[in-house]
């Protein structure tokens, strides 16, 4: 457990949750709030896109974002051998 | 059997396991009572911080309020969920490994310091309290409603409830009532949506009914809907009145918000291991995203039904609008409880249901005749009412009241528990008695959830007039004070004792210091608030529920800043950043 290992297991941690943290915003607050209007004119079924990820697809995004988010760094965990047991 | 024996049958059966429950569960020692013994499962805690999380506020209010303010609403529904995504990513893990009691610990044990260590404990208190006030108020209001009892009875049992389980079980004993307390609260939540989703759209799924057409129709129902509430002088339904940076700020800072609720995050601590805290917020998130989907839909078709229902005809002609002699039974009902009132403005026996404060609309109002709107309803009802309103039968109506009383008493207790362990454990063994006995310690907890317990009732009781407004200053101060340091204590060596007490209390005056000018909170005596709460006045055009996230960002500049400024913090400190960064345990030597 030497100190660069640590330094890059660090790294690619921040790595991931900076990648995670960027679909958390570009799906709530890009999607939802921001580019709304312009999503609005698009259609899914009886929903209008931006609402949708509004009042929906942000909650289902971040749901799935943790769960992946887990998966990825107890892969990333295990490669730079600083699991537990 | 009539519907109140029902409801006092199914009720009173959830208390029983509640406490069973308890009793199974109870607290042996320090770790049993502050984290549960560090042995719940990733799941069993995902459930049990959903229930923890969705208030009387979520289960009750929720779907009512977006039911009336349609895309507006979406800042409570992105803004309660995402700060889960931060816990999981920035603050869950870390805490975990760090493997101790409380939110102020890891504050004094980080930056060394006991100032610090008071100053997030007064923060964690205030939060907590604004919170449990509310929470003892929705037990009251469900039992008076549908048990028919008086609200201080109602809030005298619902004290009772949680003092056994909270001073018996401590967080043992709340974890897994609350688990309990997460299915009977969904069930009783989605069991009347699926019933309205499929007599409004035939599709049984609320999420996708939300987006389907009307049966028989060919029309979306957000396409109608939008229609007939503009038709009727409302704003429309899938687009909102708020300026961006306003939603945008208020859904920031009730993420920020959640992140940084000591409630919450405690129930991290309570997982064996670092993976099961990161999996664990995805569970949790998960069992409240059932809810938190269904609620928009819930409030897209009661808006609907509550509009056809008095509107069953053309708009403007004289026999579009509902005859009062031909209103639903559920109308009835909820008008002997003062929560839907009707007024015969212009004496045609007829209900005219429409936006009078809508200047563009008065003019084609005046020609169909219409003197004002005739209906109130309060938006609380939506949810209450809507079992009702489907025509389903009583055992359903019984449930949804056992699910009021679940999600505001496992809320409840999971602040009782965080304010006790603020007191026994940081105030008492870690300022005023280091030396006290792990015996005595539980025994001072457990008084201390007690005396919680009943000023919350009191407050419950009473409540000052703010506790509503101190919800948005709840979310606010916990953005502005306490997460940013969190944060900050784990990813920023540099950040020292004096940045994070100078970033606290930066943050947690300015966001109070607005939110007392623009809504006056305990100043009310001196004259506040002094501001006029409009948009022109805001600072950037931020309201005060969503000005947290300025308060936030002033925490982080003056934290990094001072820090700069000042001495480094102590090698010891250094080590501690390095070993909570990885799950496994590190030996001295390597550091």
């Amino acid at each position: 457990m030497h100190l660069e290992n640590r330094m890059a297991y660090w790294r690619a941690n921040l790595r991931l949750v900076a990648a995670c943290l960027c679909i958390w915003f570009v799906c709530s607050y890009g999607f939802g709030v921001l580019f709304v209007e312009q999503l609005n004119r698009i259609r899914i079924g009886g929903f209008q896109l931006g609402f949708w990820f509004a009042q929906q697809g942000s909650i289902y995004v971040f749901v799935a974002l943790i769960f992946f988010y887990a998966w990825r760094m107890n892969r990333i965990d295990r490669k730079f051998d600083v699991h537990e047991d | 059997m009539s519907l109140q024996v029902l409801t006092y049958i199914v009720v009173g059966l959830s208390f029983v396991l509640y406490i069973g429950i308890a009793i199974w569960s109870r607290a042996h020692n320090t770790g049993d009572f502050y984290i549960a013994g560090k042995g719940v499962s990733p799941i069993a805690n995902g459930m049990a911080t959903a229930a923890d999380w969705m208030s009387a506020a979520s289960f009750i209010s929720m779907a009512g309020l977006i039911a009336f303010l349609g895309y507006d609403g979406s800042v409570y529904l992105m803004g309660w969920t995402g700060g889960y995504v931060l816990l999981a990513l920035l603050l869950a893990p870390y805490l975990r490994k760090f493997g101790k009691f409380t939110v102020p610990e890891f504050i004094a044990e980080r930056y060394y310091s006991r100032t610090a260590r008071i100053v997030a404990v007064i923060c964690l208190i205030f939060i907590s309290f604004t919170y449990v006030a509310g929470q003892m108020r929705g037990v009251g209001i469900v039992f008076s409603r549908f048990l028919e009892v008086d609200v201080t009875v109602g809030l005298l049992i619902g004290m009772g409830v949680v003092f056994v389980y909270a001073v018996l079980g401590g967080m043992k004993g709340i974890t897994y009532t609350q688990v309990a307390q997460y299915c009977v609260l969904i069930f009783a939540y989605t069991v009347p949506a699926i019933f309205i989703a499929i007599q409004i759209t035939a599709n049984p799924i609320p999420q996708l009914a939300f987006g389907s057409e009307i049966a028989g129709t060919g029309t979306a129902l957000l396409d109608k809907l939008d229609d007939i509430v503009t038709a009727l002088g409302f704003t429309q339904y899938t687009s909102g009145t708020k300026s961006r940076i306003d939603v945008f700020c208020i859904t920031l800072a009730l993420m920020v918000g959640t992140a940084g609720l000591p409630h919450v995050i405690v129930r991290f601590f309570t997982v064996p291991k670092v993976r099961d805290a990161r999996v664990s917020a995805g569970y949790a998130l998960f069992f409240i995203a059932i809810l938190y989907t269904t609620a928009p839909a819930v409030g897209s078709m009661a808006r609907y039904n509550l509009i056809n229902t008095m509107q069953p005809g053309e708009i403007g002609a004289v026999d579009g609008n509902l005859l009062y002699e031909d209103r639903p039974d559920w109308f009835e009902t909820w008008q002997q409880t003062g929560l839907v009132r009707y007024e015969d403005k212009n004496a045609d026996g007829r209900i005219q249901y429409y936006n009078d404060a809508n200047p563009e609309f008065a003019a084609r109002a005046k020609d169909y005749g219409w003197q004002g709107n005739e209906l109130s309803v309060d938006r609380d009802i939506m949810v209450l009412a809507n079992p009702e309103i489907a025509g389903l039968p009583d055992w359903v109506i019984a449930l949804v009241a056992a699910g009021g009383i679940a999600a505001a008493l496992s809320t409840a207790a999971g602040l009782l528990l965080v304010i006790s362990a603020a007191i026994s454990h940081d105030l008492i063994k870690g300022i005023f008695l280091p030396s006290i006995s792990e015996r005595r310690e539980l025994m001072a907890g457990r008084i201390a959830a007690a005396f919680a317990i009943m000023i919350a009732g009191y407050l419950g009781f009473d409540p000052p007039g703010w506790v509503a407004q101190v919800v948005a200053f709840a979310f606010g101060l916990a953005a502005a004070s306490l997460f940013p340091v969190i944060l900050l204590g784990i990813f920023f060596k540099r950040v020292n004792k004096q940045g994070a007490i100078a970033g606290m209390l930066t943050g947690l005056l300015f966001t109070y210091g607005y939110i007392e000018y623009f809504k006056g909170l305990f100043l009310k005596w001196a004259g506040a608030p002094w501001g006029d709460n409009v948009a022109e006045h805001w600072l950037f055009g931020i309201s005060p529920e969503g000005i947290g996230v300025i308060g936030m960002a002033l925490n982080f500049i003056v934290a990094i800043a001072v820090s700069y400024s000042t001495a480094p913090p102590p090698d010891r400190i250094q080590h501690m950043i390095e070993q909570i960064r990885v799950p496994r345990h590190l030996e001295d030597h390597h550091l």
